[in-house]
C-alpha cells in the first residue's frame, strides 16, 4: 500500500492522460453538431495540452510550462466568455445551435 | 561665386505662379490670378536684370561670368556618371534669359488683355507660367540632362498652350502633332546624350568642351554623330526642315502664346542649344555644313510658302521658320554670335508680328483671313505703326533691327568660300521673298479699302497696345548695339567669330544689296497688292501647278501621311493591336485567367462552409504534420529495398 502512493507516477501515463484528453477533445469536437458541445471539447483539448505542459515542468524542473498554463487557462477563459456571448448571438438571431445550419455569414 | 545672384529664383518664381494658378486659379478673383501671373515673370525678369547690370559692368558686382549655381544634393550618381543640378549663367544664357523673361513678361501683359474675357483665364497663366519656368531652366543648364529636362518640359507647356482651346478638335491635333512631331527630335537629343556619355563620361558643357580642347584627336567620326543628333534635336524643336510641320499647326493656340512660344523664344531653343553645344560643332566641319544645309533650305522653303498664305498667322508661321534658318545658316558658317544676335532681334519683331496680328484679329472679332481684312490703317492706329516698325524690322531696313542682324548673317556666309556664297545668294532670295510676302501681309491687312465693311474694329485694349510699343521700340533699336559689341560680349560663351578676308568696304557693298534686295520685294508687293490688285489672281491663274504647290505647303503633310503616319496606323492596328495586344498580350491574359477559374472551380468544393470538414481538414494536417516529423522516414525507406529483397530471396 505504501509502495504503491510514495511510487512516482510515470511521466508515460501522464503524457497517454494528455494524449487521451486531446483526442477525446477533437473527436468532441468533429462529430458533435451542438456548438456548446464543440465548445466544451475545445476546452478539452486545452486542458489535455495543459496537462503535457504541467508534466513536462514537473519532468524538468522547469517553471516556465506552468507558466504557460496560466497564459492558456486565462485565454481560455476570455475565450470562454467571448465564445458564449457569440454563442447567445447566433442563437438569438437564429434559434439553433446546430452548427450544420450555420453556415451562412449573412442571415 | 561669392555673390548671390539667386538663379534658382529665376525658374522658380514662374513656377510658383504656376502653381498658385494651376491649382487655385479657378476661386480665386480675377485680380489675384493677373497679379500672380505677371509678378511672377515680372520678378524673374528682376533677377536677371540684376545679374545683368552686373555682368555689363553698369552696377559694380563681384560676381563675373560665368556663374555657376549647384544644387546641394546630387542627382544621379551611377558608375562614372555624375550629374548635378546645375545652373550656369554666362553670356550667352544671360542674353536668351533676358529675352525670355523680358519677352515673357511683355507678353503676360499683352495676354491679360487679350485673353480678358476667356474662361480659361486662370489656366491659361498658368501654363504661361509654366513654360516660363521651364524655358529657364533650359536656358539656365549647365548640362545636357539638366537642358533635356526643359527641353521636354517647354514641349509640354508648348503641347499644352497649342490645345489650349481643346474642345476644337483641330486645335487638340494640332496639340498632339506638336507633341509627335518633337519627341522625333527629342530622340536625336537622346542619342546625343547616351554618346556623350558613352565617348566623354560626362553630360556638363564646360567639361565637355575642355576635354575636346585637350585632345586634338577628337575630330569627325563620332563629334559628327553627336553633333548631327543634336542637331536632329534642334530641328524638331526648332522647326527646320524635315520636322518642320508641326509649327504651321501651332497657330491653333492663342496668338500670344504663338508670339511667346513658336516665335520668339521656345522654338529659338534648338539654336541655343547648337550655340551651347558649339564646340561640338566646331570639331565636325560635316555636321557644320549639314546645319548651314539644312538652315538655307528651311528659309527658303518655308519663305516661299509664306508668299501664298491667306491666313494671318500661318504667313508668319512660315516666316518664323524661314528667320530660324537663318539662325542655323549662321551656325552652320560658325557664326553662332550673329545667330544669337538675329535670335535677339527676332525674337523683338516677330513677338511683335504676332502680337500685332493678334490685335487685328482681336479687333475685328476672331478673324484670321488676309482676304477679308484690309483698310484697317485707320481704325487701328497703333496696331499699324508698331506693326509697321516690325515688317521694316524682318524686311530688313536700315537702321531697324532685323537689318543689322540678317546682315550680319549674309556677310558670315559670304565669307565661307564658294560654299558660302551659295548660302549667302540663298539667304539673299529669302531677304527678297520675306520682305515681299511680309509686304502682302501689310497691305492685305492694313492699306486699301476694307473688304469687311459690316465688321465695326476697334483698337485694343491699352494692356494690349503697351507691349507693342515697347516692342516695337525694341525692333526700331534693338540692333543698334551692333554685331562687332554684341559678338565681343559673347565671345567668351561661343568663341569669337574668326572672319578672313572681310573688309568694312565688303560689309557695305553687302548692305546694300541686301536692303536693295527688300526693297524690291517691298516694290514687287506695293505693285502686286496695292497698284494692281488683280495680277496676283491672274497669276495664279496662269500658273495653277505653281500656285496649288505652294498653297498646298508643297504637300509636305500629306506626304508624310502617306509614307510616315499611314504605315505607322497600318501596322499598329494590324500587327500591334491585333497580334500584339489581342493576340499575345490578351491571350497569355486570358489563359492565366483560365487557370485561375479551373483550379478555383475544383478547389472550391474544398470551402463548403461547413465547420467540422474544416476542423477535420485541420486536424488531417497536424496528424500529417505529426506523422513526417514523428516517424524517422530515412530509415523506413533504407529498409524497404531491404525487405523487398529479402522477399525475393525466398
Amino acid at each position: 500500500m505504501n509502495s504503491l502512493f510514495s511510487q512516482e507516477v510515470p511521466l508515460s501515463w501522464y503524457l497517454l492522460l494528455s494524449a487521451a484528453l486531446f483526442s477525446l477533445g477533437i473527436v468532441g469536437f468533429l462529430i458533435k453538431r451542438n456548438l456548446i458541445t464543440m465548445f466544451m471539447s475545445i476546452e478539452l483539448m486545452l486542458n489535455g495540452v495543459n496537462l503535457s505542459f504541467v508534466t513536462f515542468a514537473h519532468q524538468w524542473h522547469a517553471v516556465k510550462g506552468q507558466i504557460f498554463v496560466f497564459f492558456v487557462m486565462v485565454v481560455a477563459a476570455a475565450e470562454a466568455a467571448v465564445g458564449l456571448a457569440i454563442i447567445i448571438a447566433i442563437f438569438r438571431t437564429r434559434a439553433t445551435l446546430a452548427v450544420d445550419r450555420v453556415d451562412l455569414m449573412k442571415l | 561665386m561669392t555673390a548671390h545672384l539667386h538663379l534658382w529664383l529665376i525658374p522658380l518664381l514662374p513656377f510658383a505662379g504656376f502653381l498658385l494658378n494651376g491649382i487655385l486659379g479657378r476661386r480665386l478673383p480675377k485680380s489675384l490670378v493677373t497679379t500672380v501671373a505677371l509678378a511672377a515673370p515680372l520678378a524673374a525678369f528682376g533677377v536677371v536684370l540684376n545679374a545683368a547690370l552686373g555682368a555689363f559692368g553698369i552696377v559694380s558686382s563681384a560676381a563675373s561670368l560665368p556663374v555657376i549655381e549647384t544644387c546641394p544634393l546630387p542627382w544621379i550618381n551611377a558608375g562614372v556618371l555624375h550629374v548635378d543640378f546645375s545652373f550656369v549663367l554666362d553670356q550667352l544664357s544671360l542674353v536668351m534669359l533676358l529675352v525670355v523673361t523680358g519677352i515673357g513678361f511683355v507678353i503676360h501683359v499683352y495676354s491679360v488683355g487679350y485673353m480678358d474675357d476667356d474662361a480659361g483665364y486662370a489656366r491659361y497663366f498658368s501654363y504661361l507660367n509654366l513654360f516660363l519656368f521651364f524655358m529657364s531652366v533650359l536656358v539656365l543648364a549647365g548640362n545636357a540632362l539638366v537642358m533635356f529636362v526643359g527641353w521636354e518640359g517647354v514641349g509640354l507647356a508648348s503641347y499644352l498652350l497649342i490645345g489650349f482651346y481643346f474642345q476644337k478638335k483641330s486645335a487638340a491635333d494640332a496639340g498632339k502633332k506638336a507633341f509627335i512631331v518633337n519627341r522625333i527630335g527629342d530622340v536625336g537629343f537622346l542619342f546625343a546624350m547616351f554618346l556623350l556619355v558613352a565617348n566623354f563620361g560626362t553630360l556638363t558643357f564646360t567639361e565637355i568642351s575642355t576635354k575636346l580642347g585637350q585632345d586634338p584627336g577628337w575630330q569627325g567620326g563620332v563629334v559628327t554623330v553627336i553633333a548631327l543628333c543634336l542637331m536632329l534635336g534642334a530641328a524638331g524643336k526648332s522647326a527646320q526642315l524635315p520636322l518642320y510641320i508641326w509649327l504651321p499647326d501651332a497657330m491653333e493656340g492663342p496668338t500670344p502664346v504663338s508670339a511667346l512660344i513658336h516665335a520668339a523664344t521656345m522654338v529659338t531653343a534648338g539654336v541655343y542649344m547648337v550655340a551651347r553645344t558649339h564646340v561640338l560643332f566646331d570639331h565636325s566641319p560635316f555636321a557644320l555644313g549639314v546645319v548651314a544645309i539644312i538652315g538655307a533650305a528651311t528659309a527658303l522653303f518655308a519663305a516661299t510658302i509664306a508668299l501664298v498664305q491667306n491666313d494671318i498667322k500661318r504667313v508668319l508661321a512660315y516666316s518664323t521658320i524661314s528667320q530660324l534658318g537663318y539662325m542655323f545658316m549662321a551656325c552652320g558658317v560658325a557664326a553662332y554670335s550673329a545667330a544669337i544676335f538675329h535670335l535677339v532681334t527676332h525674337s523683338f519683331f516677330k513677338a511683335l508680328l504676332f502680337l500685332a496680328a493678334g490685335s487685328v484679329i482681336h479687333a475685328i472679332g476672331g478673324e484670321q483671313d488676309l482676304r477679308k481684312m484690309g483698310g484697317l490703317r485707320k481704325k487701328l492706329p497703333v496696331t499699324f505703326w508698331t506693326m509697321t516698325a516690325a515688317v521694316f524690322a524682318i524686311a530688313g531696313f536700315f537702321p531697324f533691327a532685323g537689318f543689322f542682324s540678317k546682315d550680319a548673317i549674309l556677310y558670315a556666309a559670304f565669307l565661307q568660300g564658294t560654299s558660302g556664297k551659295v548660302l549667302w545668294f540663298v539667304g539673299l532670295l529669302t531677304a527678297l521673298l520675306t520682305s515681299f510676302y511680309i509686304f502682302r501681309l501689310w497691305y492685305m491687312a492694313f492699306m486699301g479699302e476694307s473688304r469687311s465693311p459690316d465688321v465695326h474694329a476697334h483698337e485694343s485694349p491699352w494692356s494690349m497696345r503697351g507691349p507693342l510699343v515697347i516692342l516695337a521700340l525694341l525692333s526700331v533699336c534693338g540692333g543698334w548695339i551692333g554685331l562687332e559689341r554684341f559678338g565681343s560680349f559673347l565671345a567668351p560663351s561661343v568663341g569669337a567669330r574668326a572672319a578672313e578676308g572681310g573688309s568694312v568696304h565688303l560689309e557695305l557693298i553687302l548692305s546694300i544689296v541686301a536692303v536693295a534686295v527688300a526693297l524690291e520685294g517691298w516694290l514687287i508687293a506695293d505693285k502686286l497688292y496695292r497698284r494692281k490688285p488683280a495680277r496676283p489672281a491672274q497669276w495664279a491663274a496662269a500658273l495653277p501647278g505653281g500656285y496649288k504647290l505652294l498653297v498646298n505647303k508643297y504637300f509636305v503633310d500629306e506626304f508624310y501621311g502617306a509614307t510616315v503616319v499611314k504605315p505607322l496606323l497600318a501596322f499598329s492596328r494590324y500587327f500591334l493591336e491585333w497580334v500584339v495586344d489581342v493576340g499575345i498580350l490578351g491571350g497569355a491574359a486570358w489563359l492565366l485567367g483560365g487557370v485561375a477559374t479551373f483550379a478555383g472551380a475544383i478547389l472550391q468544393h474544398w470551402q463548403s462552409g461547413n465547420l467540422r470538414s474544416y476542423a477535420a481538414w485541420l486536424a488531417a494536417g497536424a496528424a500529417a504534420v505529426l506523422l513526417f516529423l514523428l516517424v524517422p522516414w530515412a530509415t523506413v525507406l533504407a529498409t524497404l529495398p531491404a525487405i523487398h529483397l529479402g522477399m525475393a530471396g525466398h
